[in-house]
Protein backbone atom coordinates (compact mmCIF):
# COMPACT_ATOMS: atom_id res chain seq x y z
CA UNK A 1 0.00 0.00 0.00
CA UNK A 2 1.34 3.38 -1.00
CA UNK A 3 0.24 6.39 0.96
CA UNK A 4 1.11 10.00 0.26
CA UNK A 5 2.54 12.09 3.09
CA UNK A 6 -0.46 14.39 2.97
CA UNK A 7 -2.98 11.58 3.30
CA UNK A 8 -0.95 9.92 6.05
CA UNK A 9 -0.95 13.20 7.97
CA UNK A 10 -4.70 13.81 7.48
CA UNK A 11 -5.61 10.29 8.55
CA UNK A 12 -3.35 10.30 11.59
CA UNK A 13 -4.68 13.67 12.74
CA UNK A 14 -8.22 12.39 12.27
CA UNK A 15 -7.55 9.22 14.27
CA UNK A 16 -6.04 11.28 17.09
CA UNK A 17 -9.03 13.66 17.01
CA UNK A 18 -11.47 10.75 17.31
CA UNK A 19 -9.47 9.06 20.09
CA UNK A 20 -9.30 12.29 22.10
CA UNK A 21 -13.01 12.99 21.46
CA UNK A 22 -14.01 9.64 22.92
CA UNK A 23 -11.58 10.04 25.79
CA UNK A 24 -12.87 13.44 26.95
CA UNK A 25 -16.43 12.77 25.73
CA UNK A 26 -16.42 15.60 23.19
CA UNK A 27 -19.91 15.16 21.69
CA UNK A 28 -19.36 16.46 18.11
CA UNK A 29 -16.21 14.35 17.79
CA UNK A 30 -18.03 11.28 19.04
CA UNK A 31 -20.85 11.86 16.56
CA UNK A 32 -18.37 12.21 13.70
CA UNK A 33 -16.74 8.95 14.81
CA UNK A 34 -20.11 7.19 14.75
CA UNK A 35 -20.83 8.63 11.29
CA UNK A 36 -17.51 7.27 10.12
CA UNK A 37 -18.14 3.79 11.44
CA UNK A 38 -21.64 3.54 9.99
CA UNK A 39 -20.42 4.71 6.58
CA UNK A 40 -17.47 2.31 6.83
CA UNK A 41 -19.90 -0.53 7.47
CA UNK A 42 -21.85 0.32 4.33
CA UNK A 43 -18.64 0.50 2.32
CA UNK A 44 -17.49 -2.87 3.65
CA UNK A 45 -20.64 -4.44 2.33
CA UNK A 46 -20.06 -3.09 -1.17
CA UNK A 47 -16.48 -2.21 -2.00
CA UNK A 48 -14.66 -5.59 -1.57
CA UNK A 49 -17.23 -7.28 -3.81
CA UNK A 50 -16.98 -4.55 -6.41
CA UNK A 51 -13.20 -4.99 -6.52
CA UNK A 52 -13.52 -8.79 -6.89
CA UNK A 53 -15.75 -8.18 -9.91
CA UNK A 54 -13.19 -5.72 -11.26
CA UNK A 55 -10.48 -8.38 -10.85
CA UNK A 56 -12.59 -10.95 -12.70
CA UNK A 57 -13.30 -8.40 -15.43
CA UNK A 58 -9.55 -7.78 -15.82
CA UNK A 59 -8.69 -11.44 -16.34
CA UNK A 60 -11.70 -12.60 -18.36
CA UNK A 61 -12.81 -9.77 -20.61
CA UNK A 62 -10.73 -9.41 -23.76
CA UNK A 63 -9.32 -6.07 -24.73
CA UNK A 64 -10.77 -6.44 -28.23
CA UNK A 65 -14.28 -6.81 -26.81
CA UNK A 66 -14.05 -3.57 -24.84
CA UNK A 67 -12.39 -1.76 -27.75
CA UNK A 68 -15.10 -2.89 -30.14
CA UNK A 69 -18.07 -1.93 -27.97
CA UNK A 70 -16.70 1.01 -25.97
CA UNK A 71 -13.68 2.10 -27.98
CA UNK A 72 -12.91 4.75 -30.60
CA UNK A 73 -15.18 3.30 -33.28
CA UNK A 74 -18.06 2.24 -31.05
CA UNK A 75 -20.17 5.26 -32.06
CA UNK A 76 -23.50 5.94 -30.42
CA UNK A 77 -23.74 2.33 -29.24
CA UNK A 78 -20.76 2.89 -26.96
CA UNK A 79 -22.68 5.57 -25.07
CA UNK A 80 -25.75 3.38 -24.82
CA UNK A 81 -23.63 0.57 -23.36
CA UNK A 82 -22.10 3.02 -20.91
CA UNK A 83 -25.53 4.16 -19.73
CA UNK A 84 -26.76 0.56 -19.45
CA UNK A 85 -23.65 -0.39 -17.49
CA UNK A 86 -24.04 2.63 -15.21
CA UNK A 87 -27.58 1.61 -14.32
CA UNK A 88 -26.21 -1.57 -12.75
CA UNK A 89 -23.62 0.24 -10.62
CA UNK A 90 -23.99 -0.56 -6.94
CA UNK A 91 -23.03 1.81 -4.15
CA UNK A 92 -22.09 5.15 -5.57
CA UNK A 93 -19.72 7.05 -7.75
CA UNK A 94 -16.84 5.83 -5.58
CA UNK A 95 -17.37 2.36 -7.11
CA UNK A 96 -17.65 3.82 -10.59
CA UNK A 97 -14.08 5.24 -10.53
CA UNK A 98 -12.21 1.92 -10.18
CA UNK A 99 -14.55 0.41 -12.78
CA UNK A 100 -13.76 3.29 -15.16
CA UNK A 101 -10.08 2.67 -14.67
CA UNK A 102 -10.48 -0.96 -15.75
CA UNK A 103 -12.50 0.08 -18.78
CA UNK A 104 -9.83 2.63 -19.67
CA UNK A 105 -7.04 0.05 -19.47
CA UNK A 106 -9.00 -2.25 -21.75
CA UNK A 107 -9.37 0.42 -24.41
CA UNK A 108 -12.66 2.21 -23.76
CA UNK A 109 -12.66 5.76 -25.08
CA UNK A 110 -12.69 8.66 -22.62
CA UNK A 111 -16.06 10.09 -23.64
CA UNK A 112 -17.67 6.69 -23.02
CA UNK A 113 -15.99 6.50 -19.63
CA UNK A 114 -17.17 9.98 -18.64
CA UNK A 115 -20.68 9.11 -19.80
CA UNK A 116 -20.56 6.02 -17.62
CA UNK A 117 -19.29 7.99 -14.61
CA UNK A 118 -21.84 10.77 -14.80
CA UNK A 119 -24.84 8.67 -15.70
CA UNK A 120 -24.05 6.36 -12.77
CA UNK A 121 -25.34 9.31 -10.76
CA UNK A 122 -28.68 9.37 -12.55
CA UNK A 123 -29.60 5.92 -13.78
CA UNK A 124 -28.76 3.41 -11.05
CA UNK A 125 -31.81 1.16 -11.13
CA UNK A 126 -32.56 0.88 -7.38
CA UNK A 127 -32.13 4.64 -6.99
CA UNK A 128 -34.32 5.46 -9.98
CA UNK A 129 -37.12 3.26 -8.63
CA UNK A 130 -36.74 4.87 -5.23
CA UNK A 131 -36.81 8.34 -6.76
CA UNK A 132 -39.87 7.64 -8.91
CA UNK A 133 -41.84 6.26 -5.98
CA UNK A 134 -41.02 9.21 -3.70
CA UNK A 135 -40.97 12.15 -6.10
CA UNK A 136 -43.13 10.85 -8.93
CA UNK A 137 -42.48 9.15 -12.28
CA UNK A 138 -42.74 12.47 -14.12
CA UNK A 139 -39.83 13.86 -12.08
CA UNK A 140 -37.62 10.86 -12.87
CA UNK A 141 -38.50 10.89 -16.57
CA UNK A 142 -37.67 14.59 -16.89
CA UNK A 143 -34.37 14.02 -15.13
CA UNK A 144 -33.46 11.12 -17.42
CA UNK A 145 -34.47 12.82 -20.66
CA UNK A 146 -32.77 16.12 -19.90
CA UNK A 147 -29.61 14.77 -18.33
CA UNK A 148 -28.56 11.87 -20.56
CA UNK A 149 -28.11 13.86 -23.81
CA UNK A 150 -26.30 16.59 -21.86
CA UNK A 151 -24.07 14.00 -20.20
CA UNK A 152 -23.11 12.48 -23.55
CA UNK A 153 -22.49 15.92 -25.08
CA UNK A 154 -20.38 17.12 -22.15
CA UNK A 155 -18.42 13.86 -22.14
CA UNK A 156 -17.54 14.31 -25.81
CA UNK A 157 -16.39 17.88 -25.16
CA UNK A 158 -14.43 16.77 -22.10
CA UNK A 159 -12.69 14.06 -24.12
CA UNK A 160 -11.72 16.52 -26.85
CA UNK A 161 -10.37 18.99 -24.33
CA UNK A 162 -8.44 16.45 -22.27
CA UNK A 163 -6.91 14.58 -25.21
CA UNK A 164 -5.53 17.83 -26.56
CA UNK A 165 -3.73 18.15 -23.25
CA UNK A 166 -2.34 14.64 -23.26
CA UNK A 167 -4.59 13.31 -20.52
CA UNK A 168 -4.02 9.84 -19.10
CA UNK A 169 -5.92 8.06 -16.36
CA UNK A 170 -3.75 6.73 -13.58
CA UNK A 171 -3.83 4.40 -10.65
CA UNK A 172 -1.52 4.15 -7.65
CA UNK A 173 -0.54 0.61 -8.68
CA UNK A 174 -0.44 1.22 -12.43
CA UNK A 175 3.19 0.17 -12.64
CA UNK A 176 2.95 -3.06 -10.65
CA UNK A 177 -0.28 -4.59 -11.94
CA UNK A 178 0.57 -7.35 -14.42
CA UNK A 179 -0.82 -6.69 -17.86
CA UNK A 180 -3.54 -9.21 -18.50
CA UNK A 181 -4.48 -10.22 -22.00
CA UNK B 1 -30.89 -3.34 1.04
CA UNK B 2 -31.80 -5.67 -1.80
CA UNK B 3 -29.17 -4.33 -4.14
CA UNK B 4 -26.47 -5.59 -1.79
CA UNK B 5 -27.82 -9.14 -1.84
CA UNK B 6 -27.81 -8.98 -5.63
CA UNK B 7 -24.19 -7.83 -5.54
CA UNK B 8 -23.14 -10.55 -3.10
CA UNK B 9 -24.88 -13.36 -4.95
CA UNK B 10 -23.64 -12.14 -8.33
CA UNK B 11 -20.06 -11.84 -7.07
CA UNK B 12 -20.20 -15.27 -5.38
CA UNK B 13 -21.58 -16.99 -8.47
CA UNK B 14 -19.05 -15.29 -10.75
CA UNK B 15 -16.22 -16.42 -8.49
CA UNK B 16 -17.44 -20.03 -8.37
CA UNK B 17 -17.88 -20.21 -12.14
CA UNK B 18 -14.53 -18.54 -12.76
CA UNK B 19 -12.83 -20.92 -10.36
CA UNK B 20 -14.40 -23.95 -12.04
CA UNK B 21 -13.27 -22.80 -15.48
CA UNK B 22 -9.77 -21.62 -14.63
CA UNK B 23 -8.22 -21.75 -11.22
CA UNK B 24 -5.08 -19.76 -11.99
CA UNK B 25 -6.95 -16.91 -13.63
CA UNK B 26 -9.33 -16.67 -10.68
CA UNK B 27 -6.48 -16.43 -8.20
CA UNK B 28 -4.90 -13.77 -10.39
CA UNK B 29 -8.21 -11.89 -10.40
CA UNK B 30 -8.33 -11.95 -6.61
CA UNK B 31 -4.74 -10.72 -6.47
CA UNK B 32 -5.58 -7.81 -8.76
CA UNK B 33 -8.67 -7.05 -6.65
CA UNK B 34 -6.68 -6.98 -3.42
CA UNK B 35 -3.84 -4.92 -4.84
CA UNK B 36 -6.15 -2.34 -6.40
CA UNK B 37 -8.19 -2.08 -3.23
CA UNK B 38 -5.18 -1.63 -0.96
CA UNK B 39 -3.62 0.99 -3.19
CA UNK B 40 -6.73 3.13 -3.36
CA UNK B 41 -7.51 2.66 0.33
CA UNK B 42 -5.85 5.88 1.63
CA UNK B 43 -7.91 8.20 -0.66
CA UNK B 44 -10.97 6.10 0.20
CA UNK B 45 -10.37 6.66 3.89
CA UNK B 46 -9.93 10.39 3.35
CA UNK B 47 -13.26 10.45 1.52
CA UNK B 48 -14.93 8.61 4.41
CA UNK B 49 -13.43 11.10 6.82
CA UNK B 50 -14.92 13.98 4.84
CA UNK B 51 -18.30 12.23 4.66
CA UNK B 52 -18.36 11.70 8.43
CA UNK B 53 -17.71 15.39 9.00
CA UNK B 54 -20.20 16.60 6.38
CA UNK B 55 -22.94 14.35 7.80
CA UNK B 56 -22.39 15.97 11.16
CA UNK B 57 -22.83 19.53 9.89
CA UNK B 58 -25.51 18.96 7.23
CA UNK B 59 -28.40 17.76 9.36
CA UNK B 60 -31.93 17.32 7.99
CA UNK B 61 -33.02 20.52 9.74
CA UNK B 62 -30.28 22.62 8.19
CA UNK B 63 -30.95 21.22 4.71
CA UNK B 64 -34.71 21.79 5.15
CA UNK B 65 -34.06 25.32 6.34
CA UNK B 66 -32.00 26.35 3.32
CA UNK B 67 -34.00 24.49 0.67
CA UNK B 68 -37.23 26.03 1.90
CA UNK B 69 -36.01 29.57 1.20
CA UNK B 70 -38.70 31.84 -0.20
CA UNK B 71 -36.60 33.20 -3.04
CA UNK B 72 -36.73 30.29 -5.51
CA UNK B 73 -33.60 31.23 -7.41
CA UNK B 74 -31.64 31.49 -4.20
CA UNK B 75 -33.14 28.18 -3.04
CA UNK B 76 -32.03 26.42 -6.24
CA UNK B 77 -28.54 27.85 -5.97
CA UNK B 78 -28.11 26.97 -2.31
CA UNK B 79 -29.65 23.50 -2.91
CA UNK B 80 -27.13 22.75 -5.62
CA UNK B 81 -24.25 23.94 -3.46
CA UNK B 82 -25.40 21.86 -0.48
CA UNK B 83 -25.95 18.89 -2.81
CA UNK B 84 -22.45 19.25 -4.25
CA UNK B 85 -20.82 19.35 -0.83
CA UNK B 86 -22.85 16.71 0.92
CA UNK B 87 -22.61 13.13 -0.01
CA UNK B 88 -25.82 11.41 0.90
CA UNK B 89 -26.37 7.83 -0.17
CA UNK B 90 -29.47 7.54 -2.38
CA UNK B 91 -31.43 5.71 0.28
CA UNK B 92 -31.05 8.77 2.51
CA UNK B 93 -31.20 11.52 -0.13
CA UNK B 94 -34.48 10.49 -1.76
CA UNK B 95 -36.50 9.92 1.43
CA UNK B 96 -35.19 13.29 2.59
CA UNK B 97 -36.30 14.80 -0.73
CA UNK B 98 -39.72 13.16 -0.28
CA UNK B 99 -39.98 14.65 3.19
CA UNK B 100 -38.98 18.10 1.92
CA UNK B 101 -41.57 17.85 -0.85
CA UNK B 102 -44.30 17.26 1.71
CA UNK B 103 -43.06 20.37 3.52
CA UNK B 104 -43.63 22.40 0.37
CA UNK B 105 -40.15 22.58 -1.09
CA UNK B 106 -40.33 23.06 -4.86
CA UNK B 107 -39.62 20.30 -7.38
CA UNK B 108 -36.92 22.31 -9.10
CA UNK B 109 -35.10 22.83 -5.81
CA UNK B 110 -35.25 19.10 -5.11
CA UNK B 111 -34.01 18.35 -8.64
CA UNK B 112 -31.00 20.62 -8.09
CA UNK B 113 -30.35 19.02 -4.71
CA UNK B 114 -30.63 15.33 -5.65
CA UNK B 115 -28.77 15.74 -8.94
CA UNK B 116 -25.78 17.57 -7.50
CA UNK B 117 -25.85 15.18 -4.56
CA UNK B 118 -25.21 12.25 -6.90
CA UNK B 119 -23.25 13.86 -9.71
CA UNK B 120 -21.00 16.45 -8.13
CA UNK B 121 -18.63 15.23 -5.47
CA UNK B 122 -16.64 17.55 -3.27
CA UNK B 123 -16.02 14.75 -0.77
CA UNK B 124 -15.14 12.23 -3.49
CA UNK B 125 -12.47 14.64 -4.74
CA UNK B 126 -9.61 12.62 -3.12
CA UNK B 127 -10.64 9.45 -4.98
CA UNK B 128 -11.50 11.13 -8.25
CA UNK B 129 -8.16 12.93 -8.44
CA UNK B 130 -6.32 9.67 -7.65
CA UNK B 131 -7.70 8.24 -10.91
CA UNK B 132 -8.36 11.29 -13.04
CA UNK B 133 -5.96 13.96 -11.90
CA UNK B 134 -6.91 17.44 -10.77
CA UNK B 135 -7.81 19.02 -14.10
CA UNK B 136 -10.22 16.35 -15.31
CA UNK B 137 -11.83 16.16 -11.88
CA UNK B 138 -12.52 19.87 -11.72
CA UNK B 139 -13.77 19.96 -15.31
CA UNK B 140 -16.10 16.97 -14.90
CA UNK B 141 -17.57 18.29 -11.67
CA UNK B 142 -18.09 21.79 -13.07
CA UNK B 143 -19.88 20.39 -16.11
CA UNK B 144 -21.98 18.14 -13.86
CA UNK B 145 -22.92 21.17 -11.75
CA UNK B 146 -24.02 23.00 -14.88
CA UNK B 147 -26.06 20.01 -16.04
CA UNK B 148 -27.75 19.85 -12.63
CA UNK B 149 -28.78 23.51 -12.96
CA UNK B 150 -30.18 22.88 -16.45
CA UNK B 151 -32.16 19.89 -15.14
CA UNK B 152 -33.47 22.08 -12.35
CA UNK B 153 -34.66 24.73 -14.83
CA UNK B 154 -36.30 22.05 -17.01
CA UNK B 155 -38.09 20.59 -13.99
CA UNK B 156 -39.14 24.09 -12.92
CA UNK B 157 -40.68 24.86 -16.32
CA UNK B 158 -42.42 21.49 -16.67
CA UNK B 159 -43.89 21.68 -13.17
CA UNK B 160 -45.04 25.24 -13.70
CA UNK B 161 -42.71 26.65 -11.06
CA UNK B 162 -40.88 28.81 -13.60
CA UNK B 163 -40.85 31.56 -14.70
Amino acid sequence: MKISKRNAFILTAYAVFLAVSFLIEFKPGQQIGLNFSSFALTMLRIVPFAFILIGLFEVWVKRETVEKHLGEDSGIKGYLWAILLSSTTVGGIYVAFPVSYSLYRKGARLSVIFTYLSSAAITRIPMAIFEASLLGVKFTIIRFLVSLPLIILSSILLEKYLLRRGFKMSHPDAKVTPTVK
Amino acid sequence: MNEMYVLWIFTGLSLVISFAVHRGKTIQALRIALKRLLNILPPFLVMMLLVSAVLYFATDEIIAHYLGNENKYFAVLIASIIGAITFLPGFIAFPLAGLLLSKGVMYMVLAAFTTTCMMVGVVTYPIETAYMGTRATIMRNSLAFLIALIISVAVGILYGELP
